[in-house]
């Protein structure tokens, strides 16, 4: 499949057409989807009346960043009439009355959004099994996971279903996929993105952040999306940063940390990849340095309190009256918990009660409270190390891709894939991961590249001295 | 190893998370619970109290525009997707007991 940047420059030089792009999609998709489970509803008529009108304002002279670049929308992103179920059974029959922030500026770039993919109900998970509509095939390797909780939008653009998609990260939730399905993904810095349209799971971690095969391409799309939005009280104030001008910057002079608790603990394979990809930064001319930051050990517990608590309030509006699933009752408290108790999986009851729990009278301060100082504790070791280093490097998973079932009996398992990015999120920082060197029946490894806030530009550049260095572009 | 946390404190937080469990949930939840709490040991045995907790990784600060009237939402397009609308509102069920 062609990369987003040469359909959007054939487009405007009306050497193709958006329709027939999306025709080139919709028919990959036809072919792919059922085996793959990618997405959940194709909008094949929205999609082609997206695409006429991107074709008659091409007509008209206008020149698009994205002019008929088909893409993919994770499905806890609202577009209005579109169903958008969280892959839920309590939003099943859910269609938004408005549209995210982020999807109505692809639609303003020229961007077709083609349908809704699959993911971790509520984004909760680390493989798409919890989806209640069925996990998501790694198209690599249909035995294995792709990763979630936003699988279906990796997997799509794996499938060459269509060059781009969207979708969100709350601990890793677009770099674990990105690793696994062999893609660049990124994790903006919070707020640099809106979360209008974007249902809430962990409302402080929450950024929408985008997954292509190649650095230019993504940040293509996080160029497009970036960018203060009035609707969304945590939107930084400033414009979208210009990334695509700057991917080719290089990394000449740049200090890089190799940081022990990025990749401690993962898959020797993986580490070598780490290890390698170090060694080609160097070569580039970056200045590579190691360091140890304890605190980042402390990530895993940390999240696994304040997501957990923030979705357990966030989670609370599902109660059978505004929208959604509603399951009669004598009263109004038998109907909540009738709905809730059919409406919700067993991953999001338990961390809806485990968020309770961290919350409740006698146990917040030992919990939730213990948490909310340790982030404390990790930003400050963050922006210590960011005194040393323009950039830190490590993984971005322990292993490559696993089977299906072999994490889903033991949380604690799963919890662990996503033990290198989750404090990227507790920071509130930029990560980036991309693909390099590949492991176990030829899978794909991802290296996870990170920097403080609005470092977007100089993570992508380095991202793509190792595009280059692996052979990819 | 006894779990940090109970069967009857698992069934509390059912109940104020509006949630029903079976028996076979409550001794599975109860199991896996317990474990990510285990987990949370290497967090909570630390000494921070001197430290201040951090709730938004930028610190909130309230946003404020002109109040002036704008189009919101079509009510009619909300109640459609409401499990029951009645005369421009949503339908829940009985909240007050009959009158005495």
């Amino acid at each position: 499949m062609k990369h987003a940047i040469d359909i959007a420059a054939a487009v405007n030089a009306k050497e193709s057409s958006a329709s027939a792009e999306l025709a080139t999609s919709l028919a990959v998709i036809a072919e792919k989807n059922e085996a793959i489970n990618a997405f959940l509803f194709v909008d094949t008529d929205g999609a082609k009346s997206f695409a006429a009108t991107v074709d008659e304002r091409i007509a008209k002279g206008e020149q698009l960043p994205l002019a008929g670049v088909p893409v993919a929308i994770k499905d806890n992103l609202c577009q209005t009439g579109v169903p958008t179920t969280c892959s839920s059974k309590i939003l099943a029959d859910w269609r938004p009355p408005y549209t995210a922030t982020v999807v109505e500026r692809l639609i303003a770039a020229g961007a077709i959004p083609v349908g809704k993919t699959n993911l971790d109900e509520f984004a909760m998970g680390s493989s798409t099994e919890t989806s209640a509509f069925g996990p998501t095939k790694n198209p690599l390797d249909l035995s294995r996971v792709p990763g979630g909780s936003s699988g279906g939008s990796a997997a799509a653009v794996a499938a060459e279903m269509t060059p781009i998609s969207l979708g969100s990260d709350t601990g890793g939730s677009i770099r674990q996929p990105a690793a696994l399905c062999g893609l660049v993904g990124i994790k903006p810095t919070y707020g640099l993105v809106s979360r209008y349209g974007l249902i809430a799971f962990a409302s402080s971690l929450d950024q929408v952040g985008p997954f292509a095969k190649t650095v230019t391409d993504a940040a293509l799309v996080l160029e497009v999306i970036a960018g203060h939005d009035p609707m969304d009280s945590t939107s930084l104030p400033e414009p979208a940063p210009s990334l695509v001008a700057h991917v080719n910057d290089g990394v000449v002079g740049k200090r890089i940390a190799l940081v022990k608790e990025l990749y401690e603990g993962a898959d020797e394979e993986v580490v070598a990849s780490v290890k390698n990809a170090v060694a080609a930064l160097e070569a580039a001319g970056a200045t590579i340095i190691e360091l140890s930051i304890p605190e980042l050990r402390l990530g895993l517990s940390a999240y696994y309190l304040i997501a957990p608590a923030e979705a357990s309030s966030n989670l609370a509006r599902y109660d059978g009256v505004r929208f959604g699933l509603r399951e009669e009752g004598d009263d109004v408290t038998e109907m909540y918990e009738a709905t809730r108790t059919a409406g919700f999986g067993a991953e999001v009851k338990r961390r809806i009660m485990l968020g309770t729990y961290a919350l409740s009278a006698g146990y917040f301060d030992a919990y939730y409270g213990q948490a909310l100082k340790v982030r404390t504790q990790m930003i400050k070791a963050f922006a210590k190390a960011y005194e040393q280093a323009d950039m830190l490097i490590g993984a971005t998973t322990p292993t490559v891709a696993f089977e299906f079932g072999s994490k889903t009996s033991n949380p604690m398992a799963m919890y662990l894939s996503d033990v290198f990015t989750i404090p990227t999120n507790l920071a509130g920082d930029a990560a980036v991961s991309v693909p390099f060197g590949t492991g176990e029946n030829n899978l794909p490894i991802g290296v996870q590249i990170l920097g403080p806030g609005r470092s977007e530009a100089t993570l992508l550049a380095a991202a793509r001295v190792l595009e280059i260095a692996d052979g990819r572009a | 190893m006894s779990s940090p946390l109970s069967r009857d404190e698992v069934a509390k937080v059912a109940k104020l998370a509006r949630l029903r469990i079976t028996d076979a949930e409550l001794e599975q939840f109860t199991e896996q619970l317990g474990q990510i709490l285990e987990h949370a040991n290497d967090m909570t045995s630390l000494n921070l109290a001197e430290v201040e907790p951090t709730g938004h990784p930028f610190g909130l600060i309230n946003v404020m525009r002109e109040d002036e009237v704008r189009p919101s939402l079509d009510r009619d397009a909300v109640l459609s997707q409401a499990p029951d609308a009645f005369e421009g509102r949503f339908g829940v069920p009985r909240i007050m007991g009959e009158a005495p």
